[in-house]
């Protein structure tokens, strides 16, 4: 149930804009891993990729060991790989169980385990009720249940904690915990320092479509490439980002 | 929710009212020939029945899946010249015609496939205008191929019926299918394929990422709303008498199927039925009184609006929420999802004025 996703040189390009450029980066088996990185710097490109809503100009993606290049989003699905979107997306006018039962399956088994997951996320006692009736807290917890509702080997959030306030980010955090425990792998694009810091084992930094750096966050937080991408402040190390003035 | 027991007789009371309902409905169908014996009558009732299932075959495709179709009469149109071109060409005659309808509805279903494969590649607006310009593509095949007899159409066979009876066997057969057509409907709404169908309506790109082979189950209800959309062609051209370009491949049959569907209510079963059974009688008796054709038109024209304003999702939607919330209120229960659940559902239709007062 658990699973590496690598992907090896990807590059994409919108018009002249290099959104990904060359990027390389793993979620290792069975850990947490954060992305992140300054706005643009590529994050939910990637992330359109690897789930194949987007096709990379060049590079691959594998999973498990697998390639998995240019499938489609439902065979991403299938494969085992599941994602959230920066945003929430739901199905406003199914019921919270109808939402689950999409992903779920219409079986006896696909039935408990949307039950389950609803349990789990806290939100079982509106399971009749429409999904566009709840709050957008609640609406990322049903995001991230019907997510896990095929068991998933991996994970993409995309910016799970943006605005959710600090209870529900907590329970978040620990949700997540839960399943990395039961062999979850875990990628996470979040601007939430302290969410990031606390909760992942590995972080990656993206500055434009590139890795930067990558290691244990508390080497991350300390290392001045991550510094100057994200602040712009640190002269002198680091690679070159192109020189672009309106950066510094 | 809260008050299980409440809501367990609440819902079996409603699990009555669905079963009756439908059941009342369609003894008064089986009835109404025999009451109302007169050949107005019942061309009034068959009409409305070849309309209830045309209706709810629309509504199964763009009901349920949010693709608004307005090329239907392409599978109704292709099920008329079907069987009339089958009927001329195998030289069928008498009742032995009737045996061709199977040929109608898979004709029809056919020639969805290469319309669904290049229409639902698109969505919304320019899915809708990709569905006008493939209807006008097929009225002018029937306008100028000569194996659909151009502009003079094909008439059909003869049948040898007696005149007072003539209409009953036409309408019997249009129940069948209607009412098929609706357990159909009510069948794929409550099933994965139904469900699918509406997750892809609500955010089709998110339905793809947990799984929902999108184009299969799109391209799958197109073919099956085309089936039965032929199938009522082929019946209806017996009963006409006679393909003609312009009222086999008519763009307001694509107009109706619409207007029904959005005056029952978009996605419900019973919306299109009840949409078809106020709406085409009405048509129709507004043609016959007023013998300006546009008049009938422009009173629908009229009517579509008024529902758009007043009834924007629809007569039964709008009930049952109605029902809902004088339900909740009369129980005093406050704040439970269910209660919130009609309030918030209206609010974007209401938002402009909500911004002003």
């Amino acid at each position: 149930m658990t699973a590496e996703l690598r992907t090896e040189g990807i590059s994409k390009a919108f018009g002249g804009v290099q959104a990904v450029d060359d990027c390389t980066l793993s979620a290792a088996a069975g850990a947490i891993t954060g992305l992140i990185g300054p706005n643009g710097s590529g994050k939910t490109t990637l992330f359109n990729i690897v789930t194949g809503y987007e096709r990379a100009d060049t590079g691959e993606v594998y999973l498990a060991g697998r390639r998995i290049t240019g499938a489609s989003a439902q065979r991403v699905f299938g494969l085992g790989l599941a994602r959230t979107f920066q945003l929430t997306r739901i199905f406003p006018r199914l019921t919270l169980l109808e939402n689950m039962l999409v992903a779920a399956g219409g079986h006896a088994a696909g039935r408990r385990r949307a039950h389950e997951l609803l349990e789990f996320t806290g939100i079982d006692q509106y399971a009749g009720a429409l999904a566009g009736t709840l709050s957008y807290g609640q609406r990322k917890l049903l995001e991230l249940a019907t997510v896990l509702a095929a068991e998933p080997a991996v994970v993409l959030l995309d910016e799970p904690a943006g605005g959710v306030n600090p209870t529900l980010i907590q329970q978040l955090a620990d949700r997540i915990r839960d399943l990395n425990a039961q062999g979850t792998t875990f990628l996470i694009v979040e601007h939430n320092m302290e969410f990031v810091m606390g909760l992942c084992h590995q972080v990656t930094v993206l500055d434009h479509g590139t890795v930067v750096a990558a290691g244990p966050p508390a080497d991350i937080a300390r290392d001045p490439r991550v510094l100057d991408a994200y602040l712009g402040t640190v002269p002198d190390t680091g690679p070159d980002d192109g020189g672009e003035p309106g950066d510094r | 929710m809260t008050t299980p027991a409440t809501t367990t007789t609440g819902r079996g009371r409603r699990a009555a009212l669905a079963v009756a309902g439908p059941a009342v409905l369609l003894a008064a169908a089986a009835l109404f020939p025999l009451v109302f014996s007169s050949p107005l009558a019942t061309t009034y009732g068959f009409d409305a029945l070849i309309f209830v299932a045309a209706a709810s075959a629309w509504n199964i495709f763009s009901g349920y899946s949010g693709y608004l179709s307005l090329g239907h009469a392409v599978f109704f149109g292709t099920g008329v010249y079907a069987v009339a071109i089958g009927a001329r060409d195998w030289h069928l005659t008498g009742d032995a015609v009737f045996g061709l309808l199977p040929l109608a509805a898979a004709v029809a279903a056919v020639v969805a496939v290469p319309v669904g494969l290049v229409a639902l590649r698109v969505r919304r607006h320019t899915f809708v205008v990709i569905t006008i310009a493939i209807f006008f593509i097929f009225q002018l095949m029937a306008f100028n191929f000569s194996f659909t007899g151009g502009t003079s159409g094909i008439d059909a066979p003869i049948l040898n019926w007696a005149a007072a009876t003539y209409n009953d066997p036409f309408y019997f057969l249009a129940l069948v299918i209607a009412t098929a057509t609706v357990a159909l409907s009510w069948l794929i709404r409550r099933s994965r394929f139904g469900l699918q169908l509406r997750a892809i309506r609500d955010d089709e790109d998110r339905a793809r990422g947990l799984g929902v082979h999108a184009m299969r189950v799109k391209l799958a209800a197109l073919v099956i709303s085309a089936l039965i959309t032929g199938l009522a062609g082929g019946l209806w051209y017996y009963f006409i008498a006679a393909a003609h370009p312009q009222s086999a491949f008519d763009p307001l049959f694509d107009l109706s199927l619409a207007l029904m569907g959005f005056f029952g209510g978009l996605g419900t079963v019973g919306g299109p039925v009840l949409g078809a059974i106020i709406l085409e009688p009405s048509q129709q008796w507004l043609t016959v009184q007023f013998t300006n054709d546009y008049l009938s038109e422009i009173l629908l024209g009229v009517l579509f609006l008024l529902v758009i304003l007043f009834l924007p999702r629809g007569v039964l939607p709008t009930l049952a929420e109605r029902a809902g919330r004088w339900r909740a209120r009369s129980r005093r229960r406050p704040d439970g999802p269910d209660a919130a659940a009609g309030g918030a559902a209206v609010q974007p239709d209401r938002q402009p004025e909500g911004t002003a007062s």
